[in-house]
């Protein structure tokens, strides 16, 4: 357990030092939060809607600027460390470590999350309640469902990343793959548009995929639309069924390991 | 230590596609080519040896020792190491073994090299005291103080082996598989891993196979050497024995003016092994005959244009045993 923790801790230091790409980070969700928020705004105040499918006006700022304040966290897109290090064979090294693979990238991974709750999460929601009128939880423990749920859909995240990035152990180029999985994910996961939007047989394709317990899941639990019992046996169902399926996967992919190069 | 018994290895090479579509395809249709890295190969290493495994590009040198780590299965053969089957019980023989693969690094990137150290202390879980004494010595043999806290990306070659062997010893293994751990050295640094190598063989009575493709490795560590060629074995046996057979000869080259001609030029210890043109090959025993004498008696016989000569190289040698057995061909590339 001991390495696990020490991977973290150096990874979490080592995204520290990352200002710069921090600071592009911030910049990038403000301004998209603040374009979604005003494109939301007018669509409610000029149709003079009240409720749109469940979500005030604050409620859906809200929804907004946690879908961009957990971009980030979730680290939705792009994330191809595993994949890279099979491309290049660094992979190799790695898997001759009497340690588990996939907790050893999970701890890397966490150490990463640690790191963007504090330089992406906070300030990006912060930037959001300074300029616009959201809609706050009345009480302390939907603050901590909340919490537990965002933690969790970073571990779901993790686990579809992961599966996702072992696909290079038989594809030499996994552009391809990249380019369906942020399609797949902007639309799945909730972040775009509310799942409560979408038409009702889209809805129930949504339901059943991983993906809205890494953004809307949590968004409900904040809004209170989503008992903390619920979210969090869906988020616990696809962690562990993402858990053993990247392990399935990678035990096969090892079985067949073909390794780039000499 | 190790046993191998018939180990064999293809690779099935796919056809190669661009694009998104592309992989997509690939994945339906697996069209492709076979290569046969390593054919039926066996041998043993018992502890304590040093073992030098050479052969040219692509003979299936990495293969072999990736197999013999645990990290490919072989497509055919068998093949037990400290004990374990590799392929099968790949994390229990981890802890047996070191590993340094000249090419790559099994260093973090980022990490300054003491943290990588450490960080390895807790994948093998060293006690610290071990690691601590094994740390004090490493930084003395291998000088690693100047570069400790840099980062392993800011390390020149020879810095990052001596890291990477290293770290490859910290945990004790009884084992240590080398491929090519001079490659890109300097004569200094070469020589530094050498002594390193020699010396945790003797004190610690660590079993070490190393590939490479500077004989002088082998020739400074190493009593046995195994040579493939082409996925095949060609010669298991000591090193003393080869360069008995191969070694003590050199090749004179000379090339003859227009129209001239030394055939019927016989000399002890001095044999004409190739002509092409106005060409030849005169393979002669250094013991027996010196370099100089020779010219001037080729020189006394025709006029030559140019001579030069050459040493028996480790892949002449190689493809000497590859083509003509014991018969060593002075193979001259051209
Ligand atoms: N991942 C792979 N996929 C397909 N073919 C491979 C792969 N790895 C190696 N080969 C092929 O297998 C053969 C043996 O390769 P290997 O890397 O074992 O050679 P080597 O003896 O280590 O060579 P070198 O001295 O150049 O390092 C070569 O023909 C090589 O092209
Ligand atoms: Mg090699």
């Amino acid at each position: 357990m001991r390495l696990y923790f020490e991977v973290a801790r150096r990874s979490f230091q080592r995204h520290l030092t990352y200002r710069v790409a921090t600071l592009a980070g911030l910049f990038t969700n403000a301004v998209f939060g603040i374009f979604f928020s005003s494109v939301y705004r007018a669509f409610y105040q000029d149709g003079e809607r009240g409720v749109v499918a469940d979500f005030t006006l604050p409620e859906i700022l809200t929804f907004v600027w946690i879908g961009q304040s957990l971009l980030m966290l979730v680290y939705l897109w792009n994330w191809w460390e595993v994949a890279d290090s099979i491309r290049t064979g660094d992979v190799v090294s790695d898997l001759m470590k009497p340690m588990d693979f996939q907790l050893y990238w999970l701890s890397r991974d966490l150490g990463r999350a640690s790191c963007h709750w504090l330089t992406r999460f906070v300030p990006t929601f912060a930037m959001g309640a300074l300029l616009f009128d959201l809609a706050w939880p009345g009480t302390i423990s939907t603050w901590l469902a909340f919490f537990i749920s965002v933690n969790l859909a970073i571990l779901v995240s993790f686990g579809w990343r992961f599966l996702l990035n072992l696909s290079a152990f038989w594809l030499l180029d996994v552009r391809g793959i990249n380019t369906i999985a942020v399609l797949v994910l902007n639309f799945f996961s909730g972040l775009l548009v509310p799942i409560a939007f979408f038409p009702g047989w889209l809805r129930t394709v949504a339901e059943w995929l991983p993906f809205r317990a890494i953004v809307m899941v949590p968004v409900e639990v904040f809004l209170g639309q989503r008992t903390p019992q619920s979210a969090l046996l869906i988020q616990a169902f696809w962690v562990v069924a993402l858990r053993l399926l990247g392990q399935v996967v990678l035990n096969a992919a090892v079985r067949k390991l073909v390794v780039q190069g000499g | 230590m190790i046993t191998a018994r018939g180990l064999s290895k293809s690779y099935w090479v796919a056809r190669h596609r661009r694009g998104a579509l592309g992989a997509m395809r690939s994945l339906v249709d697996r069209s492709g080519r076979e290569v046969r890295a390593v054919r039926d190969i066996s041998f043993d290493v018992a502890a304590g040896e040093i073992v030098g495994y050479v052969g040219p590009n692509g003979a299936g040198k990495s293969t072999t020792i990736k197999m013999l780590t645990g990290i490919l299965v072989p497509t055919a053969g068998e093949a037990t190491v400290a004990g374990y089957v590799p392929w099968n019980q790949r994390k229990s023989l981890a802890s047996k073994i070191g590993v340094v693969f000249g090419q790559r690094t099994q260093l973090w990137w980022d990490l300054p090299l003491i943290e990588s150290l450490e960080l390895l202390r807790f994948v093998y879980r060293v006690p610290v005291d071990r690691f601590q004494a094994n740390l004090t010595e490493m930084r003395s043999l291998l000088d690693l103080d100047p570069f400790l806290e840099t980062p392993v990306r800011q390390l020149s070659l020879g810095q990052r082996m001596r890291g990477d062997l290293a770290a490859a010893v910290l945990h004790e293994p009884p084992l240590l598989y080398l491929d090519e751990p001079t490659i890109g050295l300097d004569v200094v640094a070469k020589a530094r891993v050498r002594e390193f190598l020699a010396r945790i063989n003797r004190e610690r009575g660590v079993t070490i196979l190393l590939t490479t493709h500077d004989l002088a490795d082998v020739e400074h560590l190493c009593r046995r050497m195994i040579i493939i060629d082409r996925g095949r074995l060609l010669y298991d046996g000591s090193v003393e024995a080869l360069r008995q057979r191969h070694g003590s000869h050199r090749t004179l080259v000379v090339d003859l003016e227009a129209g001239a001609t030394i055939d019927g030029f016989v000399r002890d210890g001095v044999e004409l092994v190739r002509a092409d043109g106005p060409r030849r090959w005169l393979r002669f025993d250094r013991e027996a005959v010196s370099a100089a004498s020779l010219i001037s008696s080729v020189v006394a016989r025709a006029p030559v244009v140019d001579v030069a000569i050459e040493e028996p190289a480790i892949e002449d040698i190689i493809r000497g045993i590859y083509e003509g057995g014991l018969r060593a061909e002075p193979a001259v590339s051209e």
